[in-house]
């Protein structure tokens, strides 16, 4: 057994000579829900793209469960355990909302690239999609096409897409951004929810979100963790509320 | 709940009529089709181009797992349509000269190996890339193997290709592939199987992960698929299917030369797939049968029958870029309820006037055809049967008349059509639950 989750060791990223990351180290219990916050353009999307493998480090190592996942696939990653969401909403628009779950279902249950198996018969997909369908509260929209659902279903499908493949480890980027304050309380309690017994990582600007959430926070600042403590201590650190919740407030 | 109850239904091993009359029905009634069509149309052209037909249904099916399942343009498909040709011809020839017990009828899977193994080689190549770049690439794997086809003259022919002769070939049931209605019935059934397989693909993880990849690639990629291995797969497969083609067509003809894996055939096939629709199963079939019929009777009607295959080209991507089966699907919820009846007035109502403007405009090009490109030969010549000089006055005021006044006409139906639309289908919206 393992003690971290997800564990990034120095950990930069260039673009060209722009420094983005900036020697990150960050360690992630399993289980546990963390909050990654900070000022716009401080590198927490990008943080993430290196997480999941959208993007490369240019040095450091990234860890899932004790193995070094630097450099590999976002598919590789994934069937590994880490699922991701994006803060654009990142859906198949043509498809429908079954079916784009369906599609977030299908290798974790095994059936990889099968041209043999009939998706319509297959009852343990069926079954989990369903599940997930009714987690999201998306079963009775389930042949829109998700291109057409409204701003906040969408946000919502993001979630079931990421949680649908079982993953034990998954990163929210902004999952409430946009949303009216009942669609934050819905999508709050949703996160909740579906990040039992799992090990959540979610960037989020909302801090009634964060502090209602979180276990433990990190706060990222021109591509570096100044802070990396529980809530409490988070909001009394003098360096925090200097850099960014003293501006932000 | 009803919907997610039928499946568990259909899962269970009773026999279930209805249900298998829903999964199977449209086979069967297409299998009919297909059996009775030389029964109906019995005169030998007809024949010919049922013959024609078929075989271009399986070839546009096939492009369309690539541009329509996964969202692949491709402008090289006619170099595995015709390698599978050419290697099916070869294949004919040698069973035929070592007097091997292989019938005919399965010279096609020759052409479905040919086809799937150089998927595979230059699927490897062109799949690594989605959008523009695979586009590129496959213009260039087109190019090549157009262009090899005029060198390697011992495996393609050069200019007059290699012929064959499949009544040589050993005889099953008496079957001597003589008549050219055991011909139509050989492509008949393949074209079913293949319609059958490929749509029954598009059934399976794989087949909606090809979608997936078509909407977001990306995004498939987070849910643990590798968009290059869907598109890999998909080409290959594609690759098979246009091989069938590609032997049938080998075995329709009996020659197979250059032309095959040209440009044009590449392009023929995009057109008719994008004419019928790609974004529905049934839309490649539909275009298939349109544009096989147009090369086959415009041809006879005018010399520049390619012209008017690209202005009809061009409306559809304007006016109509979900094709025919998308005109149709349109239309059925108007089905559904039942109000179909209520546009029709307007349609016929705006189809005179816009047969007279397309009239006029066809009169117009080939007048101008005749004058700008065989003056020498003369002047006087027919259009709708009817023998005028285009060199005078008279016919252009006609034709002048036609276009201006029958597209002034045309378009004051447009607001009468667009009313009766919406009008149906503000009926089908309450008439029909949602």
């Amino acid at each position: 057994m393992t003690a971290t989750a997800v564990e990034l060791t120095e950990v930069t990223k260039n673009f060209g000579r722009t420094e983005i990351i900036r020697g990150v180290s960050l360690a992630v219990a399993p289980r546990e829900r963390h909050a990654v916050i900070g000022p716009n353009g401080a590198g927490k999307s990008t943080l993430f793209n290196l997480i999941s493998g959208r993007l490369t480090p240019t040095a450091g190592k990234v860890r899932l469960n004790g193995e070094d996942i630097t450099g590999l696939k976002p598919f590789e990653i994934n069937r590994r355990g880490l699922s991701r969401s994006f803060q654009v909403t990142n859906i198949f628009p043509r498809l429908t909302v079954w079916e784009n779950v369906r599609c977030a279902v299908l290798w974790s249950l095994g059936y990889k690239y099968s041209f043999w198996h009939d998706v319509d018969a297959l009852p343990d997909v069926r079954r989990r999609t369903e599940e997930v369908l009714d987690e999201i509260n998306l079963l009775d929209r389930r042949r829109m096409q998700a291109g057409v659902l409204a701003y906040a279903d969408q946000r919502a499908l993001e979630i079931g897409i990421t949680i649908a493949g079982g993953a034990e480890i998954i990163l929210l980027d902004e999952p409430t951004a946009g949303m009216s304050h009942v669609e934050t309380d819905a999508a709050v309690a949703l996160i909740r929810k579906v990040s039992e017994a799992r090990t959540l990582i979610m960037i989020e600007h909302d801090m009634g979100v964060v502090f209602d959430l979180a276990d433990r926070i990190s706060v990222l600042v021109y591509g570096q963790i100044i802070a990396s403590d529980t809530p409490a201590r988070i909001k009394a650190d003098p360096a925090v509320q200097q850099a960014y919740l003293g501006t932000a407030a | 709940m009803t919907d997610l109850a039928k499946p568990a239904t259909r899962a269970a091993p009773s026999v279930d009529a209805p249900a298998l009359a829903r999964r199977y029905g449209a086979w069967i009634v297409t299998a009919l089709v297909l059996a009775v069509l030389p029964k109906i149309f019995t005169s030998g052209s007809a024949l010919t181009m049922m013959s024609l037909m078929g075989i271009m249904i399986v070839f546009a099916l096939s492009y369309n797992m690539l541009l329509g399942q996964t969202g692949m343009l491709s402008f090289g498909h006619a170099v595995y349509y015709g390698l599978g040709g050419f290697l099916a011809v070869h294949a004919m020839n040698t069973f035929a000269r070592d007097g091997l017990p292989i019938p005919v009828a399965l010279v096609p899977l020759v052409g479905a190996l040919s086809g799937l193994l150089f998927g595979i080689i230059f699927g490897a190549v062109s799949t690594r890339r989605g959008g523009t770049a695979f586009a590129m690439i496959s213009l260039g794997l087109g190019e090549l193997v157009g262009s090899s086809s005029l060198i390697l003259r011992s495996f393609f022919g050069g200019e007059e290709g290699i012929s064959t002769n499949r009544t040589k070939l050993f005889h099953v049931l008496g079957l001597t592939f003589g008549p050219q209605l055991q011909v139509y019935y050989l492509i008949a059934g393949w074209c079913l199987l293949s319609m059958i397989a490929m749509y029954a693909l598009t059934c399976t993880p794989f087949g909606r992960m090809c979608n997936a990849v078509r909407d977001n690639p990306e995004r498939a990629q987070f849910v643990g698929y590798n968009p290059q291995t869907v598109r890999f797969i998909a080409f290959c497969l594609s690759g098979l299917f246009a091989g069938i083609a590609g032997g049938l067509a080998a075995i329709n003809f009996e020659i197979v030369n250059a032309g095959y894996v040209g440009a044009e055939q590449s392009g023929t096939v995009l057109l008719a797939t994008f004419v019928g629709g790609v974004g529905n199963f049934i839309g490649p079939v539909l275009g298939a049968i349109l544009v096989t019929y147009l090369q086959v009777m415009l041809s006879d009607v005018t010399e520049i029958w390619q012209l008017y295959f690209g202005l009809m080209f061009i409306g559809m991507v304007m006016f109509a870029p979900g094709g025919l089966a998308g005109l149709l699907m349109m239309h059925a919820p108007l089905w559904h309820a039942r109000v179909l009846h209520r546009v029709l007035p307007a349609y016929l109502l705006a189809l005179v006037p816009g047969l007279i403007t397309l009239t006029g405009a066809s009169l117009v090009i080939e007048m101008s055809y005749l004058l700008l490109v065989k003056a020498s030969s003369g002047t006087a010549m027919t259009f709708l049967r009817v023998p005028f000089d285009a060199a005078g006055p008279l016919p252009w005021v006609v034709a002048a008349v036609l276009l201006v006044g029958g597209f002034w006409v045309f378009r004051r139906t447009w607001p009468v059509v667009a009313d009766a639309w919406s009008d149906a289908l503000g009926q089908a919206r309450t008439r029909a639950p949602a």
